[in-house]
């Protein structure tokens, strides 16, 4: 078995894996395909509806504040929020790796670092939405106008909340996934397992949160 | 690499722990063997029973709507002695009732019997014993499956015992109708109800899903490769497939269908006035949106039931007409299409909603492109039977009768194609005869063709053949006459869901064609009763199976015990040297798949 990997295996003849992937990795990569249908599902509604409706609040009007700075920022703080999930997803990259090369304490430090990145990101969003509800915003209650100054459909902040909401769903149970890793790690169950798979599965669903945070970015703050 | 450290160590201490299995039979407790089981076998007959369950109670619906459609006029005091006022108030079926029966028997037969029944069996019972596997990829995540679909299924059947009645806007539940609670009683907590079920429903059918393609991908047994598979095991596949990326999108619309009802969102609502409240604040949604969101999932959905009927049906009629299945890699490319084009083709579902006609028009084009690879399905079970040396069991009779439903029913679904003739036809009992016979009966048949063939392997005895042949006989005959006249109904303009058409005079002349449905009816209910009976006596009275491969048949499940434990093979998988279809070959009446090529072998 362990000689397999020559030019002439026939993957696809039974008995091994065709992609050489055990099946955990096999079934998370179908997961993130049905998960990705779900935002699609999400996204495109709010397109449709978006596209349907006269007007639409200018992103940079509603999201202009900075905790500590006041308003007057466009997109500075959701900019913040997107890059500590992005450098989330590269201390991932950096745990996965340091799992193939069985190095536990590098594991487990940069899994506390994504921990910690996550949770950041979490936070932002907590006061992002915090500020908006104070502000009126909420689902059903749409206190910005159009981008013309005209009244605007609550449906924006109807998508809002519950697409970033879903999201954010996504990121915490992310989050509690990496939190089990972090405690298998340090209880030594990979390294008596001989790998560090769970990890990278866990990474695979982080990066997927990455994505889809990109997509959602853009729909909302960007377009 | 570590994902290689895991495909040898697993594969090694997996084949360990299958010896290890058949050598000590250790101890299984009642719950660990019946109740929480991970055996794929079991699991599988946990989902037929549950989908019994949900046939009889969706069937029953079916026969009291039917009352109330058949004999509008009659009065049947013990309906209400039997389900109280809300339900039958005087002997007759009240209109809130009718909904509410109309709505539940749709979604109980299409979700929960036919496609949680119909491949949650299959898919568990099949797979694993055709690719020469001891068990699903997770067996863990294959018993979740079946507990979310039992969860979901009490939850679906609390909602019929609340004070305000189940859902009862029909089983597609469009919104207005569902996401105001003011709208009907259903649209209250039953509602609710049937939101949370549906939701777990769809938690059940990923798990499951995942589970069946990891499986078939990375456990099939050596020499089995792709083109060796049974057509069951490929029409499996494909239904997972179409189940793991459709059902999300569902999940997606009932999601925003829950914010509409519980928080005040717009999504899907727009403009509304509800009779004795007023008008509705709600502005800018749109319940068109929830239609394709809806039918996204909802055309892949029919093909969900009817693949694994025709994968069962392809590998059933081969087995005993003794004979190839003709054409073996049409018929995946066939499968293969038909699973693209379901996710082309949803807004045939929507042409009379204000959809544009030139997006109409589209789906009118790729919606009959299906008949195509139909076609080609139909063409090549007719070929096989051909010249056949047929074997009339009981399985047979509905593999046969599964084709002959498909024809008729899948011939109207030309019709229904046609933007310009749906105007004419949608919502009428056009409709409901097309689907019942191209989809709900049809793969019924399907499933009473996987349930009498496979039974043997299943519970190690036969089912009784003379009650069997009533069984087909009766159904088969009852499902014309029961859906054969809806077509005439619909082409007069009968539209479905009305709860009395006594009352309109251009249907008057339908009344005693009515009754007769209603009768046929509840004569093929009561024959399905006779086959339950039979299925039940026969597990613990049967005729036993004294042979490892009663139908003479190639595939792998009948190398393994009759009765085979976790694991199913005692011993080594076996090898797999030739595909599933060599019947009749070299004057031999069947070579099965574990056996090697002879030297003086002819090609195949």
């Amino acid at each position: 078995m362990s000689t397999a990997t020559t030019a002439t295996t026939k993957w696809w003849n039974g008995g091994k894996s065709p992609f050489n992937v055990e099946y955990g990795k096999l079934m998370m990569w179908y997961f993130l395909m049905s998960d990705a249908f779900t935002f699609g599902a999400f996204l495109i509604s709010y397109g449709t509806i978006r596209f349907s409706t006269n007007g639409w609040p200018d992103p940079n009007e509603v999201f202009q504040s900075f905790p500590g700075l006041g308003s007057g920022h466009p997109l500075m703080f959701v900019s913040l929020m997107t890059f500590i999930l992005i450098i989330s997803s590269v201390t991932m990259v950096q745990a996965v790796k340091a799992g193939h090369e069985m190095k536990k304490n590098k594991v487990v430090i940069n899994l506390i670092w994504t921990i910690i990145g996550g949770a950041a990101f979490l936070g932002c969003q907590a006061w992002e939405w915090n500020h908006l509800h104070a502000e009126g915003a909420w689902w059903g209650h749409n206190p910005f106008l159009n981008a013309d100054g005209t009244q605007s459909s609550t449906n924006f902040t109807n998508y809002f909340f519950t697409i970033t909401g879903f999201h954010g769903f996504h990121v915490f149970s992310g989050l509690v996934i990496n939190i089990v890793m972090l405690i298998m790690t340090l209880n030594n169950t990979f390294e008596k397992r001989g790998h560090y798979l769970m990890i990278e599965k866990a990474g695979l669903y982080w990066h997927f949160v990455d994505l889809v945070w990109v997509f959602v970015f853009t729909c909302f703050y960007l377009i | 690499m570590s994902n290689e450290a895991v495909l040898h160590g697993a594969a090694t201490s997996h084949d360990a722990h299958g010896d290890h299995h058949h050598e000590h039979h250790h101890h299984e407790t009642f719950i660990s063997k019946y109740v929480f089981s991970m055996d794929h076998k079991m699991i599988a007959k946990q989902f037929l029973i549950t989908g019994m369950v949900w046939a009889v109670i969706g069937g029953l619906m079916s026969v009291l709507f039917r009352l109330q459609l058949g004999y509008p006029d009659t009065s049947f005091p013990w309906l209400e002695d039997l389900l109280g006022k809300w339900w039958a108030e005087k002997g007759h079926i009240t209109a809130q009732g009718y909904y509410a029966l109309v709505t539940t028997h749709g979604t109980v037969l299409v979700f929960f019997v036919l496609t949680a029944g119909l491949s949650g069996t299959f898919a568990n019972f099949l797979i694993p014993l055709q690719v020469g596997a001891r068990d699903m990829a997770s067996p863990f995540m294959n018993m979740l499956s079946y507990w979310f679909f039992f969860t979901a299924s009490v939850v679906m059947l609390s909602s019929i015992f609340v004070e305000t009645g189940p859902f009862s806007g029909g089983w597609t539940a469009y919104p207005p109708l569902s996401a105001l609670g003011d709208a009907s009683p259903g649209s209250k907590t039953g509602m609710d109800l049937w939101l949370v079920a549906m939701a777990l429903f769809v938690v059940s059918s990923l798990l499951g899903g995942l589970n069946y393609i990891a499986t078939i991908l990375n456990m099939r047994t050596k020499g089995m490769s792709m083109t060796r598979l049974p057509l069951t095991i490929w029409a499996l596949f494909f239904t997972a497939v179409l189940g793991v990326l459709s059902f999300p999108v569902l999940l997606s619309g009932f999601i925003l269908l829950i914010f509409d009802r519980n928080f005040g969102t717009s999504f899907y609502l727009s403009d509304i006035f509800v009779n004795g409240v007023g008008a509705l604040p709600n502005e800018g949604g749109s319940a068109i949106l929830f239609q394709h969101l809806f039918w996204f999932l909802g055309h892949p959905e029919v093909y969900i039931i009817l693949l694994p009927a025709m994968g069962m049906v392809s590998e059933i009629l081969s087995v005993n007409a003794r004979k190839p299945i003709f054409g073996y890699m049409a018929m995946i490319g066939s499968l293969f299409a038909i699973s693209i084009l379901a996710f082309l083709v949803w807004a045939h579902h929507m042409f009379v909603t204000g959809l544009n006609p030139f997006l109409g028009s589209i789906f009118v084009l790729l919606t009959l492109l299906i008949a195509v690879p139909s076609a080609i399905k139909v063409f090549n079970w007719l070929t096989t039977l051909w010249r056949g040396n047929i074997r009339f069991t009981p399985g047979m009779l509905f593999a046969i009768g599964f084709v002959s439903l498909f024809i008729s029913g899948g011939l109207t679904g030309i019709w229904l194609g046609n933007s310009a003739l749906d105007i004419h036809l949608h919502d009428t009992y056009f409709v409901i005869a097309h689907f019942h016979i191209v989809m709900g009966v049809a793969s019924m048949f399907g499933m009473f063709a996987g349930v009498y063939h496979w039974y043997p392997k299943m519970y190690g005895r036969y089912l009784n053949n003379t009650l069997g042949y009533i069984h087909f006989w009766v159904t088969m005959i009852g499902a014309y006459l029961i859906f054969w006249p809806m077509h005439y109904e619909g082409l007069a303009g009968m539209p479905r869901r009305y709860y009395d058409y006594s009352i309109w005079e251009s249907f008057k002349n339908f009344v005693e064609l009515n009754k007769f449905i209603s009768t046929v009816a509840m004569i093929v209910f009561a024959t399905q009763l006779l086959f339950l009976l039979n299925f039940f006596y026969s597990i613990w009275k049967g005729r036993k199976v004294t042979s490892q491969n009663p139908w003479g048949s190639n595939t792998l499940e009948w190398t393994a015990p009759i009765n085979p434990g976790h694991g199913n093979w005692p011993g080594e998988i076996p090898e797999v040297h030739r595909w599933a279809y060599d019947y009749g070959k070299d004057g031999r009446e069947f070579i099965s798949q574990v056996e090697p090529i002879g030297a003086d072998e002819s090609h195949h």
